[in-house]
């Protein structure tokens, strides 16, 4: 395997993604990545100098609308699925003291 | 013929004519659900009670003049990761297991303008990551064709809703291949369409530049009718595209006379350089065949294809093959690219405005990474923690931007294949469907499977897979037929040719049988709408056993 994935790489990375991996999760991810990017590396074949990356297959712009509220007060119903609510809002672990 | 094993427009046309009610049709699919869905798992939450009381409210629509179109009162099922208001919605994943949208998608809308009843939600790959909907939370769904092999995924459930009879038709989404494959793998009709025809509205976000709803039919005439149903510009999605051309169904002419079809021989029968760099890609320890055919093609398919391309000509199509290029570099660029999409994309889960919330943590980062470590399965968070390295600082250049410079590179040369070619003929899939078990094991192997899909995700074309023929095993081979970007005219009416000379498609045995009187699975019964009833009951069948607890205590708090 060509692309070794170091401890502190995925420690960062687990912080990118927000998530929580045990140490055999880690291993795993370390090896998983390692592997996936060894297959990517074959894109390194192709000469890419002089093309554009391609986010999107259509030449489309940005689409704008005026900012007027078109749908109604769905709040109540959108709190309906949240873990914790309280005072009409989401409800959160402490944050600031 | 039993009912169910009429297509959509068939059952639409009866309706229409008085012979069967709203209700009768309605019926006739719960049945089939009753009678099989404790074996073959395609749905995730059923949707009775809002299903009768739909279709008695259709039914005076039609009468009433009010509700027309050939699919009024045609009941259908729909993929969950499609958002339908008051209806669960989970995406297969833990994370969402309690999640009840309130709104619906824009297909959804469109579908109920046009006279559908929604059944339930089908079961698929959490998030959609997966190409046999074993890595649903729920379970995975069975082949109806043989309950010991996937339906293929990440439609699975959809699919097989379609093939049993428990559905006249379903809504899937395909990212990389998520429609046509498992529309191969189980001998039903599915379309991706064009990138921007149908609004991602409501459709829950995996990689958002890919991502498209399609309709899975038993035939290619109801694919178009249903396409025809729920394509339609939206400003609620800013990559829509307004079309002038949704009149799919004018498509359906039995005539190919003249019709440009190529066919890349680098699908069929790789160069050996080629073979050896897939290879090299899995490691020594891998299955891919060496050999004339291609990338573990296997015989029976490629034979398949080019039987296709033999009644097209014999129709008066001219049938060539050519060099399409860059097919292995597909794979890795799809990969990049839809794997940080979707760590972007599912930021949003963090147990603060719907879904799972860890039971235990310690602030709120804390409780973020819990939430998200434990509400997630193990292939999201390998394609999170993918996407997560590619799109960081200092790997971004050299892998994102690689993958986004190789996807313009795929797009020229599709570009290219299409000014001599009307469309191009494919395998759906390398193999037919594989056994249970098989593939989750070895995750970069399960993606190269995805090799004659994913390229037309990263090119935004439409494409359809229509089944063949079955394989010396019983199982059903499909063959893909992809058109250039706004022209799935072309494959339909390509797709619709053939299938008038193979004639109606085989039913598999499962799904013949009268099973108005079969058993009635004591765990279907209990899969009705209620939110905690359906988790848990599917946990318990499953023995996901964190699952129901969750949900237990859920209902507790």
């Amino acid at each position: 395997m060509a692309n070794i994935i170091s401890d502190e790489t995925i420690e960062y990375v687990g912080i990118l993604a927000k998530l929580e991996l045990s140490d055999e999760e880690k291993e795993q991810a370390k090896k998983d990545i390692g592997r996936m990017l060894d297959c990517v590396d074959k894109l390194n074949e192709l000469d890419t100098s002089g093309v554009e990356p391609m986010s999107h297959v259509f030449p489309v712009s940005n689409v704008f609308r005026e900012d007027v509220v078109i749908n109604g007060d769905e709040h109540e119903a959108t709190l309906k699925n949240a873990p914790a609510a309280k005072e009409q809002s989401f409800m959160v672990p402490k944050t600031v003291e | 013929m039993q009912i169910t094993e009429w297509t959509a427009l068939e059952l639409g046309r009866m309706i229409k004519k008085k012979e069967i009610s709203v209700r009768e049709a309605v019926d006739a699919s719960y049945q089939r659900i009753a009678a099989l869905d404790g074996d073959l798992n395609s749905y995730v939450t059923l949707a009775q009670e809002a299903a009768y009381a739909r279709a008695d409210q259709v039914q005076a629509g039609i009468e009433d003049g009010s509700i027309t179109g050939p699919l009024a009162g045609v009941p259908a099922a729909v993929k969950d990761n499609i958002c339908t208001e008051g209806l669960l919605t989970t995406c297969s994943s833990k994370i969402l297991y309690n999640f009840v949208p309130t709104y619906s998608a824009e297909a959804v809308l469109n579908m109920e303008k046009a006279g559908a009843v929604i059944l339930g939600k089908t079961n698929m790959d959490e998030f959609a990551m997966g190409s046999t909907t074993e890595t649903s939370a729920f379970g995975p769904t069975k082949n109806p064709w043989n309950t010991a092999h996937v339906p293929g995924g990440s439609s699975g459930g959809s699919c097989v809703a379609v093939a049993a009879g428990e559905a006249p038709y379903a809504l899937g989404s395909d990212t990389g291949g998520s429609i046509r494959q498992p529309g191969s793998f189980c001998g039903v009709v599915g379309l991706k369409p064009t990138y921007g025809t149908v609004s991602r509205y409501g459709l829950i976000a995996y990689g958002s530049s890919l991502d498209q709803i399609g309709p899975i039919a038993k035939d290619v005439s109801d694919c178009a009718a249903i396409l025809e149903m729920i394509a339609s510009h939206d400003k609620k999605d800013s990559t829509s595209v307004a079309r002038t051309d949704c009149d799919f169904t004018s498509a359906l002419v039995d005539d190919v006379k003249g019709l440009r079809v190529g066919i890349p021989s680098d699908y069929l029968g790789v160069s050996p350089s080629m073979q050896n760099r897939l290879a090299a890609m899995v490691g020594p320890a891998s299955s891919i065949r060496g050999g004339e055919s291609g990338p573990g093609l296997d015989d029976e398919v490629r034979q398949a294809v080019l039987d296709t391309a033999d009644v097209l000509r014999q129709k008066g199509a001219i049938v060539e093959e050519f060099d399409l290029s860059l097919v292995e570099y597909a794979i890795p660029a799809y990969y990049v690219i839809a794997s940080a999409e979707a760590s972007s994309n599912l930021s949003r889960f963090d147990g603060v405005k719907y879904g799972y919330r860890a039971a235990e943590y310690e602030g709120l980062h804390n409780m973020y990474k819990k939430s998200r470590s434990e509400g997630f399965g193990e292939e999201v968070k390998r394609r999170i923690m993918l996407g997560s390295f590619v799109l960081s600082s200092g790997y971004y250049d050299a892998y994102y931007l690689k993958a986004l410079r190789t996807k313009a590179l795929i797009k020229q040369s599709f570009d290219r294949a299409f000014e001599k070619y009307d469309i191009i003929l494919a395998p759906a899939s390398p193999t037919t469907a594989p056994e249970l078990g098989k593939s989750l094991s070895d995750p970069l192997k399960m993606y190269l499977g995805d090799i004659y899909t994913i390229s037309v995700n990263l090119a935004g074309l439409p494409g359809i897979s229509v089944p063949c023929r079955l394989d010396s095993k019983g199982l059903p081979i499909g063959v893909q037929m992809i058109g250039d970007c706004f022209n799935e005219k072309a494959i339909l009416r390509a797709a619709y040719a053939f299938e008038q000379a193979r004639g109606r498609f085989l039913v598999p045995e499962i799904a013949k049988k009268d099973n108005a009187n079969g058993c009635v699975c004591q765990r279907n019964a209990d899969k009705c709408s209620g939110k905690e009833t359906s988790f848990a009951a599917a946990s318990a069948a499953n023995g996901t056993e964190n699952i129901q607890k969750t949900a237990a205590d859920k209902e507790g708090e």
